[in-house]
């Protein structure tokens, strides 16, 4: 059989890089198969799905060396527009790619460009919209929709052309857990139903392996580091040396001192064969020591008996209460649209509450304007480009003190000291256009932190970033809240974030305030995790599978014995260092 | 969110005509309104409209904040004219009945009241028929008939795609200006009105910034789904011309024809009840 896809000995330079992005790729994908490709940011992997669909070199030029064959064409012969036959790419900005004002439209966008004749159209787009169960909505506007919804719609746009590959560039970027889920399972019956083979882009890989998939490609420095089925790479070391998060249920029997092997299936915790590794797993569980209790700190940010709703009888948070202490790392925590970004526009003082009321130290915040709400609880908006102003760095980390009139010298102080606490100092005098994004990141939380706010709220504070700039981002705000002692409230729907950095998960449902607790209890809790959209830890199975009647205990013992490890590699890379 | 003067899903008979049609009677009509200074032919011109906006089921939550401006230039409009110009009534209708005088050269004659009167008569011809067009149109279906009638579909898709991002950019403009808000950058009646147009860019370049992102994005999907890729494309909204939209082009164009030839009967287009 001839391959679906075939890379030989490519390389790809893009025009404006010295280097080459992708170096001596050869890989052969057959038809119908799934395969799931990873690796970090700047690795080189979504070049390389760029290639397959045309917008590399078609959008972005570069030298192509060596050959590559789609469907066993030449995709120069082709084009971009011979290529969007064959293969079509769902993007991970769902919201982008919709481009129609309503779903059926959207649907039928590449038909239209087709000339197809309209009454051909309604007949494909109502086929594929029950395909991918949106008939219901055909009619509705993209902004009637929710993220997973957006991305049903997003795969019937690229469907209805027939297309023999399927490429997801990064499904869950922007899904709640549990419509992540939804998302794979989709992509699952999708395959199987059409036979259509499938690409998938993800750094996520536990929750993008919750339903099988034929292999992984691994992708490091532009290089295929791993080709191999989901079983034997999950043997390996090569994901942790990519720095890509293991599944965490592995990480644990690994920490335990097992040896995995392929046999015992790995590659699902449900099925995965645990003879081997249970008395072993239990033994570390028993040995292992917990987080130690935090001392009782004095109240920083309590919330009593809050409702707020645009429209009469309609609310949109109903009872909500809760006490964050000083000091605390909290995340808020449901699915799209449960209310999360309502309740901290509440908390700035975007919104006034329709009823109840919000202390800050005790104080009630309700006669504060927004401005003097604003130098004592920061707001840090998902992405930098959503705050920066000012070209430069120094200008915008001082913006907040320029406009509250602080003087000059004061605020050169403040500015050089924050800079030096973000890890920013040497770039004071650089534009904001030179730096990466996570740089970026890092000016935005650096021009609220510079206000000496007391507490600091995070909207998704690592939605998008692969696990490196996760850690390094994460272990930046543990550090500020350890040493500056700010209290950091984070909303957010990464599960990995709230079990690791979080002392405290507060839940939100459908506008109901529905757990409080700690993360490991919230995520090994079948009903919250239901209801709030989350998706509960494969550490819960892994700790039921080995007979551990405690699993949110478990899954805390886990997380400590991670946090420790980390600060010892910490430790012995700065003594290298120094 | 307040949706003025935008499409809404409603099952008229008007709503189910092709927006061909739509735009055909809007262009004759308004055409017709500014030739004609018949006042026979602009009252009948009213009536039929507000029968149209009627039957259009169009609501005053529709069009009531967008009728107030218009209401505020036609009022600044009528006063204009007397101020520049207070013989223009004569000037048209060749006798000066004088009602009372005012100062110097501003007298009000019964005149300038009746050429004044055409004025406002003519607003209110347009005015249903603009808000009639613009609220029944789907514009999608907007952009599919632009394309039918020669003009380019890259035009009507640029009209389309902006009405589907403007909620997108207004919600993000909120949540920028939000939280720049609580930086410190007073935008509320506060801060004065030189600093507020100064602090706007603080919104503004971000706003733009994040835009950027977006439409890379989207020109990106809309490549790899074959945007651009024939001269012609079709439209999953577009309408066919139906036995109805035959008949309201051939009224409209009837209509205007007729409008036409009564006002330029006499040589004027001006209707004289002085002489």
């Amino acid at each position: 059989m001839e391959p679906m896809i075939e890379f030989k000995d490519f390389s790809f330079k893009y025009r404006a890089q010295k280097e080459p992005t992708l170096r001596d790729i050869n890989l052969k994908i057959m038809p119908g198969e799934k395969v799931l490709i990873v690796g970090p940011s700047g690795s080189g992997k979504s070049t390389l799905a760029h290639c397959v669909n045309g917008l590399v070199p078609f959008s972005y030029s570069g030298d192509i060396t060596g050959t590559l064959r789609i469907g066993g064409k030449n995709p120069a012969d082709l084009g971009l527009f011979g290529l969007s036959k064959i293969v079509g790419t769902v993007l991970q900005d769902t919201d982008g790619q919709f481009i129609g004002l309503t779903v059926a439209e959207d649907i039928a966008f590449a038909l239209e460009n087709d000339n197809v004749p309209q009454e051909d159209m309604f007949v494909k787009v109502d086929e594929i919209a029950e395909l991918v169960d949106v008939k219901k909505l055909l009619e509705n506007a993209p902004r009637e929709l929710s993220g997973g919804q957006k991305q049903r719609v997003s795969m019937a746009g690229v469907m209805v052309d027939d297309v023999d590959i399927l490429l997801f560039d990064e499904p869950l970027a922007n899904l709640d857990p549990a419509t992540g889920k939804r998302a794979i399972d989709l992509i699952d019956q999708i395959q199987k139903k059409k036979k259509t083979t499938i690409l998938i882009i993800e750094h996520r890989l536990e929750d993008a392996l919750y339903r099988d998939v034929d292999r992984i490609i691994v992708v490091g420095e532009g290089r295929i580091v791993a080709d191999t089925t989901p079983d034997q790479l999950l043997v390996t070391d090569v994901l942790k040396e990519q720095g890509i998060r293991e599944p965490l249920y592995i990480t644990a029997i690994k920490h335990a001192g097992c040896q995995i092997h392929a046999e015992d299936k790995p590659m699902h915790m449900e099925t995965m064969k645990m003879d081997r590794y249970r008395d072993k797993v239990r033994d570390w569980f028993d040995r292992t020591e917990g987080k130690a209790a935090r001392p009782e700190a004095p109240s920083a940010l309590k919330v009593e008996d809050l409702y707020f709703s645009y429209v009469e009888g309609r609310p949109i948070l109903q009872h909500i209460h809760f006490d964050i202490k000083k000091g605390e790392m909290v995340s808020i925590v449901g699915k799209n649209g449960a209310g999360k970004s309502t309740l901290s526009n509440l908390i700035c003082g975007f919104y006034k509450p329709t009823r109840g009321t919000i202390f800050l130290n005790g104080k009630d915040v309700a006669p504060l304007s927004i401005k003097e709400r604003g130098e004592k609880i920061g707001l840090v908006m998902q992405s930098p480009n959503q705050m920066i102003s000012k070209p430069m760095i120094f200008d915008e980390v001082a913006l907040g003190l320029t406009v509250r009139g602080v003087p000059e010298e004061e605020i050169k102080e403040r500015v050089y000291r924050t800079l030096k606490i973000c890890g920013l100092y040497p770039f004071r005098n650089w534009p904001v256009s030179a730096l990466s994004f996570g740089q970026k990141k890092r000016v935005s939380i650096a021009s609220i932190l510079v206000m000496d706010p007391e507490v600091m709220i995070l909207d998704e504070p690592t939605a998008g970033q692969d696990y490196r700039h996760y850690t390094e981002i994460m272990e930046f705000l543990k550090e500020i809240n350890e040493t500056l002692g700010i209290t950091i409230i984070m909303i957010t729907h990464d599960m990995h974030l709230m079990l690791e950095y979080t002392d405290r998960a507060i839940v939100i449902a459908d506008g109901h305030l529905i757990a409080d607790d700690t993360p490991a209890k919230v995520l090994t809790n079948e009903t919250i995790a239901d209801k709030a959209y989350l998706k509960k830890t494969s550490l819960y199975d892994l700790a039921l599978g080995c007979g551990i009647d405690n699993p949110s205990e478990f899954a805390e013992r886990f997380i400590a014995y991670e946090r420790e490890k980390k600060k010892e590699t910490a430790l012995a890379e700065e003594k290298t260092d120094g | 969110m307040a949706k003025i003067l935008s499409y809404e899903e409603k099952d008229t008979w008007i709503h189910r005509l092709s927006g061909v049609t739509k735009l055909i009677f809007f262009l004759l009509w308004c055409l017709t309104s500014m030739l004609t200074y018949d006042t026979r032919i602009l009252v009948t011109m009213v009536v039929l409209a507000l029968i149209i906006f009627k039957i259009s089921r169009t609501e005053w939550k529709q069009v009531g904040a967008v009728f107030k401006l218009v209401l505020v230039f036609l009022v600044f409009n009528v006063f204009a004219i007397y101020i520049f110009s207070p013989d223009q009534g004569t000037a048209v209708y060749g006798t000066r009945t004088v009602l009372f005088h005012i100062a110097g050269r501003y007298d009000v004659t019964k005149e300038l009241l009746f050429y004044e009167l055409n004025v406002v008569i003519k607003y209110f011809t347009v005015i249903p028929a603009v808000f009639m067009f613009l609220v029944t149109t789907n514009p999608s279906e907007f952009a599919a008939s632009l394309n039918k009638i020669g003009v380019s579909y890259n035009i009507g898709y640029a009209i389309s795609i902006a009405l589907r991002y403007i909620p997108d950019v207004q919600g993000e403009f909120t949540k920028i200006k939000h939280a720049q808000e609580a930086r410190g950058i007073e935008m509320s009646g506060k801060a004065s009105l030189i600093s507020r147009i100064k602090n706007t860019s603080t919104i503004i370049f971000p706003l733009i910034f994040s835009s950027m992102d977006r439409i890379d994005v989207v020109s990106n999907a809309m490549e790899l789904r074959g945007y651009g890729k024939h001269k012609k494309r079709t439209w999953y909204m577009g309408k066919k011309l139906q036995r109805n939209d035959y008949l309201a082009i051939a009224f409209t164009v009837a209509f205007s024809v007729v409008a036409l030839a009564i006002t330029f009967a006499d040589g004027s287009r001006f209707y004289n009840p002085f002489v």
